[in-house]
């Protein structure tokens, strides 16, 4: 690779005064400053601020709708659109999950079941959210695509068994998604 | 003495010191958030107040987090006061103290504001009426010096101890200009009763705003005295001003406490109240050379365009109450120059080592020294007639001349050897 010299710049007498400098920083201080009070920031109003600089007031004011399509939050099992549980418990997600935070205890569907052709379900699902990092590794391997980041980020609890989501709050949090694969539906 | 004029004593003391001082260093260190958070396009600390919502309200009171001070002066009494085992016990301890306390002993000389009448009788409102207010200052002040030299050598630990070193050798450094610049002011004045100065101020336009009384050539018969003197005293505002940033250890030159470099600088191994009072030292010195900026160069409690005379004589229901208007007016003055601090702080990035060196000996030390002579030149002029002003100018102009060209050849530095 090219060796680039970089030599320091010539600084005429009025740049070694130092003073212009310090003047200059404080015109661009002090528009910031005003610009702030006034509410007129550089992208207050993109970031829905609450008048003063660009902050949002959080618990009050909150980023839901600005929230990206990629956004990576809690991780959720979905059902499909006839309420069947998209997960057949092959573990992929327990096993490349990083942290080591999801806990699968898989179980078989019984014969007399309409679903019983896919013959495995998970008997439990438990994702610790006090160990997930949200990489969204398990919503990658997922081969029945049951497993989605979706966009709850305040995840909050009094103790830690608070912070580990079961099955029925995995559901709750992942709703139906439809119209992805239909790998198991008859009619399709 | 009598009792009386012990009570009375006791109340100025009380009352200057920890009604009025004190409360600004924590009112500086909210400023001080809420300010750089405006300038960084934040909002800063607008939370802590009064909860209304635990008392069943709809709202919370928030005051504009005002009250955030309060929460982090308890947040700091609550913490582990926690002396590591490596330390030296009894320097460890005087340490904190001997920060703070110089910086509040300073208070006494500072004139807050004209004579208050209880009675018909005149009641200064000043602790102690010095006649040798600047100096008594900068011999009081600059013992700070020992609480934070103190502080790195005890902690017993390497951070601590380079800034502890820095700091003297920084306060060393600056205290030279610091006392140097305020030469032309006392020259002027004649005076080193900070009282009188700021009486003479009220009476004949501000140091720095000559506009008003026997300092303005259409009131004393065509004397440019006072007009020609504001170049030194400018001079002497930015060489004061830039020192007393250096001395209170504030931003261009907290190197100090140079958290990138000595993780916290002296106060490393200090927690809790200790630290506070670190915290506290800081302040409180900003505060002290806010207010002595103010009572020299700016006019101090007086509000100007000679109207001070009229508020000194405001009287209600037989009490002169013109003094604490115009505590109120060098009040706000002194608040204003805080905000000056702060904004300097979050604007000018930190010096380096040999920068805040060549700045204080090199080029302050040698600025004050000739702007001394050019001050006095202003105030001989009229006695000594133009020939021997010119002359003198013209020994000046050599002089510095001659400083800047050893300047300039002794940065010259060898060109480094073509690679």
């Amino acid at each position: 690779m090219a060796v680039v010299k970089v030599t320091r710049p010539k600084l005429n007498s009025g740049e070694k005064m130092y003073l212009g400098a310090i003047m200059k920083g404080f015109v661009i201080t002090m528009k910031h400053a005003i610009a702030s009070l006034r509410g007129k920031t550089r992208g207050a109003s993109d970031l829905a601020s609450s008048g003063l600089g660009a902050t949002m007031q959080y618990p009050e004011q909150k980023w839901d709708e600005h929230l990206p399509e990629y956004y990576r939050g809690a991780p959720a099992l979905v059902t499909d659109e006839q309420d069947r549980e998209r997960c057949v418990s092959c573990q992929l997600c327990e096993f490349i999950c990083p942290p080591k935070a999801i806990k699968i205890t898989p179980g078989e569907i019984p014969s007399d079941d309409p679903w019983a052709k896919v013959e495995k379900r998970p008997k439990e699902f438990e994702i610790d959210m006090i160990r997930c990092i949200y990489c969204g590794m398990c919503e990658e391997v997922c081969p029945e695509q049951a497993i989605y980041l979706r966009k709850d980020y305040a995840i909050t609890g009094l103790s830690r068994a608070d912070m580990v989501h079961d099955k029925k709050k995995l559901y709750e949090i992942g709703g139906k998604r439809v119209g992805l694969v239909n790998k198991w539906n008859e009619l399709k | 003495m009598d009792l009386a004029t012990l009570l009375i004593i006791l109340a100025k003391v009380i009352g200057l010191t920890f009604m009025v001082v004190l409360p600004l260093v924590p009112i500086s260190v909210y400023f001080e958030r809420r300010f750089s958070a405006i300038i960084q396009d934040r909002v800063g600390p607008n939370r802590v107040g009064v909860p209304l919502t635990l008392l069943g309200a709809k709202k919370d009171f928030s005051f504009f987090g005002l009250i955030q001070p309060m929460a982090d002066g308890l947040k700091l009494f609550l913490k582990e006061d926690f002396t590591p085992s490596h330390v030296r016990k009894a320097f460890y301890w005087l340490a904190p103290a001997l920060t703070v306390v110089p910086s509040l002993v300073t208070v006494c000389v500072v004139p807050f504001g004209s004579d208050l009448v209880v009675n018909g009788e005149h009641h200064k409102l000043v602790i102690a009426d010095l006649d040798v207010g600047p100096l008594f200052i900068f011999a009081i002040s600059s013992l700070t010096v020992y609480g934070i030299t103190l502080a790195g050598w005890s902690s017993n630990s390497k951070f601590p101890f380079i800034g502890g070193v820095r700091s003297t050798a920084q306060m060393i450094s600056y205290e030279i200009a610091l006392g140097l610049s305020i030469v032309p002011v006392l020259l002027y004045y004649g005076d080193l009763n900070l009282s009188n100065i700021v009486q003479k101020q009220a009476d004949n336009g501000w140091l720095l705003l000559p506009l008003w009384g026997a300092s303005a050539p259409w009131n004393n018969g065509g004397d440019y005295t006072a007009w020609l003197f504001w170049i030194p005293a400018m001079i002497a505002f930015v060489i004061f001003t830039t020192s007393v940033f250096a001395e209170t250890n504030r931003m261009p030159f907290d190197l100090p406490e140079c958290e990138t470099e000595l993780v916290g600088g002296y106060h490393t191994e200090y927690s809790s109240m200790k630290f506070a009072m670190f915290f506290m030292g800081e302040y409180a010195a900003m505060v002290i050379g806010s207010a002595l900026v103010v009572t020299l160069f700016l006019g101090g409690w007086s509000l100007g365009f000679g109207i001070d005379a009229a508020i000194s004589d405001v009287t209600v229901f037989g009490v002169g109450i013109g003094g604490l208007i115009h505590m109120a007016i060098f009040m706000a003055k002194v608040v204003a120059f805080i905000l000056f601090f702060i904004l300097v702080r979050w604007t000018v990035p930190r010096f380096r080592y040999d920068q805040l060196m060549r700045l204080g000996w090199v080029i302050f030390f040698e600025a004050a020294l000739i702007n001394v002579f050019l001050a006095a030149l202003v105030v001989a002029a009229p006695q000594y007639g133009p020939a021997i002003t010119v002359g003198g100018l013209i020994v000046l102009a050599i002089v510095t001349g001659a400083l800047v060209w050893v300047l300039k050849v002794s940065e010259r530095k060898a060109l480094p050897a073509a690679a």
